[in-house]
């Protein structure tokens, strides 16, 4: 049932531990993995071994020394993204760099944003293109918008999972085990929004381009066969900084921010201004606003 | 316990006697099968990429032939019925191996999803009691695993201890069989029921997100297994010296005469619903029947499909067609491929598109994904044809207890 490159990822990583830590025999890696639990029954020791582990395959792999963390939802936030549709003009920095801070394949390609050039005047998707090259952008009678995973409250992706590999966490951040998923897919079938991709292959990145601060639950590097998404950058928003997206925005156009602190800058625009949510008539109830100003 | 040993040891050799086409025949499947198997290694080593699957059609070939192959394996119940509980000697003479390909299609049913996802060694992770989490009740996927399984067990035991028992010459016990007729028949709808739930059950898919997916499901699979039975039942009066009865026959045919018009019915329906109205919901009907924005390539299947559907409806709806055998030989192969079709590459794939942000992504298998599908019929016809050809042996009493000696074969 294993498959080859697990096999040989397993016996890579056993010498590299080997080197690093004295020696363990190859199948630990992989009967470790094969028996490891879901992400919930994990006890802090367990934590620290799977970590421990990880961080050996990868260095065995690509020769980069990385840290795995956890950082766990912070009490009393809900986190709320805020993209204002007047002022995005389609350049596509937050999609460049979403790969890059969470370790996205490059080939092939996986993103977690799309971004949709639209037609002024309709909100019909299938009239939006997500392969526009234009010289220059904006152009004229477009508008743009970028879609990600909207952090469903109440997620079809969630419902559907045959395993509980997917969940919603107490902040709001739906995340994915990358070591229960089966990779069934019937987590994409349900997403309204393309938030999902699938490993449908073991992913490439170049050595000297992998994030090293990577948590379990979001950017460290995937497997072949799972399916992964946008996780609000938990690794970075956990502990209090900014996503990459919206660091990587020119124009402002992308806010975040706690929504239960009545102060905060989302507060106030889910307040004062235009708010808009995607496909509201399905009723998930997105976590991921759009707003005009 | 010996005289168990005994009977599988017979069964066995039963089984590998045969003639030279026999011979050909398994030979033939044998290397279905491995090239098959060759394929799949190939996936499990460089992952799904290796199908034309995608992000926006995430589901292929694989499912599609999963989501037919659950209505095969429901269609047993048409027998069963009759068979148990109204009593019908006739077809109760040959329910047994109506059970046997619906066991059959099950296997295949895991096989193909087993083989389809990214990450097969994680089985476990299904399994309760096994560290595993089901997500009950809220996903379909998980109540569909239960019920397929129960199925399963039930299909491989009723069948199998008749089975014995008319090896042995015993008496069977009702109590140890009748009342998982009951529950068998019951899991029959249950398996078409969270088949098309598993679909219609996904609000923004609209093509599926629809209230006769069930009732279609089932009527389709009352219409294929019908005619799947009916071809098979003439292999076996052919090729076996079990005599199949006329009135079976006749009984099959009476049931296409019903469900093939409803389901065209049905399908109408459907087809009404989606496009009268002209919202942008019917998309994805819009792209299966006339094609959207240049994007055309289901309308080469949904159109031979339709009218393979509906000659085999025509053909079994008119007496003088019905009662000409090489016509009505013709409406069982125009509905077994017709639907294949219809829920296959005409229902699942168009779900997907155009995808949920509005993308026209096309979708039509590469060879790796059709020959592993065939190599799972394969599997499936291999199983069947061993099952088939004990069971015959052991219904004609040519294999029983005690008379070992006096097997012989004819082709
Ligand atoms: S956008 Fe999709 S992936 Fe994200 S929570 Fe909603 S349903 Fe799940
Ligand atoms: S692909 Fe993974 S996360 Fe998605 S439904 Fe299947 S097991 Fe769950």
């Amino acid at each position: 049932m294993f498959s080859r490159r697990s096999f040989i990822q397993g016996a890579g990583a056993a010498a590299g531990a080997a080197v690093l830590a004295g020696s363990k025999p190859a199948e630990a890696f992989t009967f470790a993995e094969f028996f490891q639990k879901h992400y919930k029954e994990l006890t802090p020791k367990d934590k620290e071994a799977i970590f421990k582990r990880i961080e050996h395959e990868t260095k065995a792999a690509y020769g980069v020394d990385v840290t795995i963390t956890d950082p766990p939802p912070i009490p009393e936030v809900e986190f709320a993204y805020f993209l204002s549709l007047t002022r995005c003009n389609g350049n596509r920095k937050c999609v460049e760099a979403c790969v890059k801070e969470n370790n996205q394949s490059r080939d092939p390609a996986i993103q977690y944003i799309t971004v949709l050039e639209m037609e002024a005047g309709s909100f019909d998707l299938v009239e939006g293109d997500r392969y526009y090259n234009p010289p220059e952008v904006p152009r004229k009678d477009k508008f743009y918008l970028p879609v990600q995973c909207q952090h469903c409250r109440n997620p079809p992706c969630v419902r559907a999972c045959p395993v509980e590999a997917t969940w919603k966490e107490a902040d709001g951040i739906v995340v994915v085990d990358y070591n229960w998923c089966i990779g069934c897919r019937y987590c994409m079938a349900a997403c309204p929004y393309e938030a999902r991709h699938f490993n449908f292959t073991k992913p490439s990145i170049p050595a000297d381009q992998i994030n090293p601060n990577q948590s379990y639950l979001s950017n460290r590097i995937r497997m072949k066969g799972v399916v992964e998404k946008c996780t609000f950058c938990l690794h970075r928003t956990r502990n209090g900084k900014y996503p990459a997206c919206l660091e990587a925005c020119p124009t402002g156009a992308r806010k975040f921010g706690n929504l239960r602190d009545p102060n905060s800058e989302v507060s106030q625009i889910l307040k004062h201004k235009r708010v808009y949510v995607l496909k509201e008539e399905l009723n998930t109830r997105p976590q991921f606003y759009y707003f005009f100003d | 316990m010996r005289n168990y040993l005994n009977y599988w040891l017979s069964m066995f050799r039963f089984a590998i006697k045969g003639g030279k086409l026999y011979y050909l025949w398994v030979g033939f499947l044998v290397a279905l099968i491995g090239w098959g198997g060759l394929l799949y290694y190939h996936q499990l080593v460089e992952g799904l990429i290796v199908t034309h699957m995608s992000d926006q059609v995430s589901w292929g070939l694989g499912i599609a032939n999963f989501v037919y192959f659950v209505g095969v394996a429901a269609s047993a119940v048409i027998l069963v019925f009759p068979a148990y509980i109204n009593r019908n000697q006739d077809i109760k003479e040959v329910v047994l191996l109506a059970q046997q390909l619906a066991f059959t299609a099950i296997v295949m049913c895991l096989l193909f999803i087993i083989t389809d996802i990214g990450r097969p060694e994680r089985f476990l992770h299904m399994i309760p009691f096994m560290g595993g989490h089901l997500n009950l009740p809220s996903s379909i996927l998980a109540w569909d695993v239960v019920v397929i399984n129960i199925y399963f067990v039930l299909n491989l035991y009723v069948p199998a201890y008749l089975l014995y028992m008319r090896y042995m010459g015993r008496q069977t016990k009702w109590y140890l069989y009748y009342p998982l007729i009951f529950v068998l028949m019951f899991f029959a709808i249950g398996i078409q029921v969270s088949e098309a739930f598993l679909l219609s059950g996904l609000g923004s898919r609209y093509f599926w997100n629809t209230a006769i997916l069930a009732p279609r499901f089932i009527i389709s699979a009352f219409s294929v297994g019908p005619a799947i039975f009916y071809l098979v039942f003439l292999a076996v009066n052919y090729h076996t010296k079990l005599a199949v009865k006329s009135t079976v026959f006749d009984y099959l045919k009476s049931v296409m005469r019903v469900t093939l018009p409803i389901n065209l019915f049905l399908l109408l329906c459907e087809i009404f619903k989606e496009l009268y109205p002209g919202t942008l919901h019917a998309a994805s009907a819009q792209y299966l029947y006339f094609g959207l924005k240049g994007h055309h390539l289901l309308i080469w299947f949904i159109w031979p499909a339709t009218i393979m559907n509906v000659i085999a409806a025509l053909l079994v709806s008119f007496k003088q067609f019905r009662n000409n055998q090489v016509l009505f030989l013709i409406a069982c192969h125009l509905c077994i491929l017709g639907l294949w079709i219809e829920k296959g590459m005409g229902l699942v794939i168009p779900g997907f598109i155009p995808t949920p942000l509005g993308e026209i992504s096309e979708y039509y298998p590469n060879l790796d994904e059709v020959v592993l599908c065939l190599g799972i019929a394969a599997i499936g016809a291999l199983m069947f044809t061993v099952i088939a050809k004990v069971t015959t042996g052991v219904l004609t009493g040519e294999l029983r207890y005690e008379k070992k000696s006096s097997l012989k074969e004819r082709d």
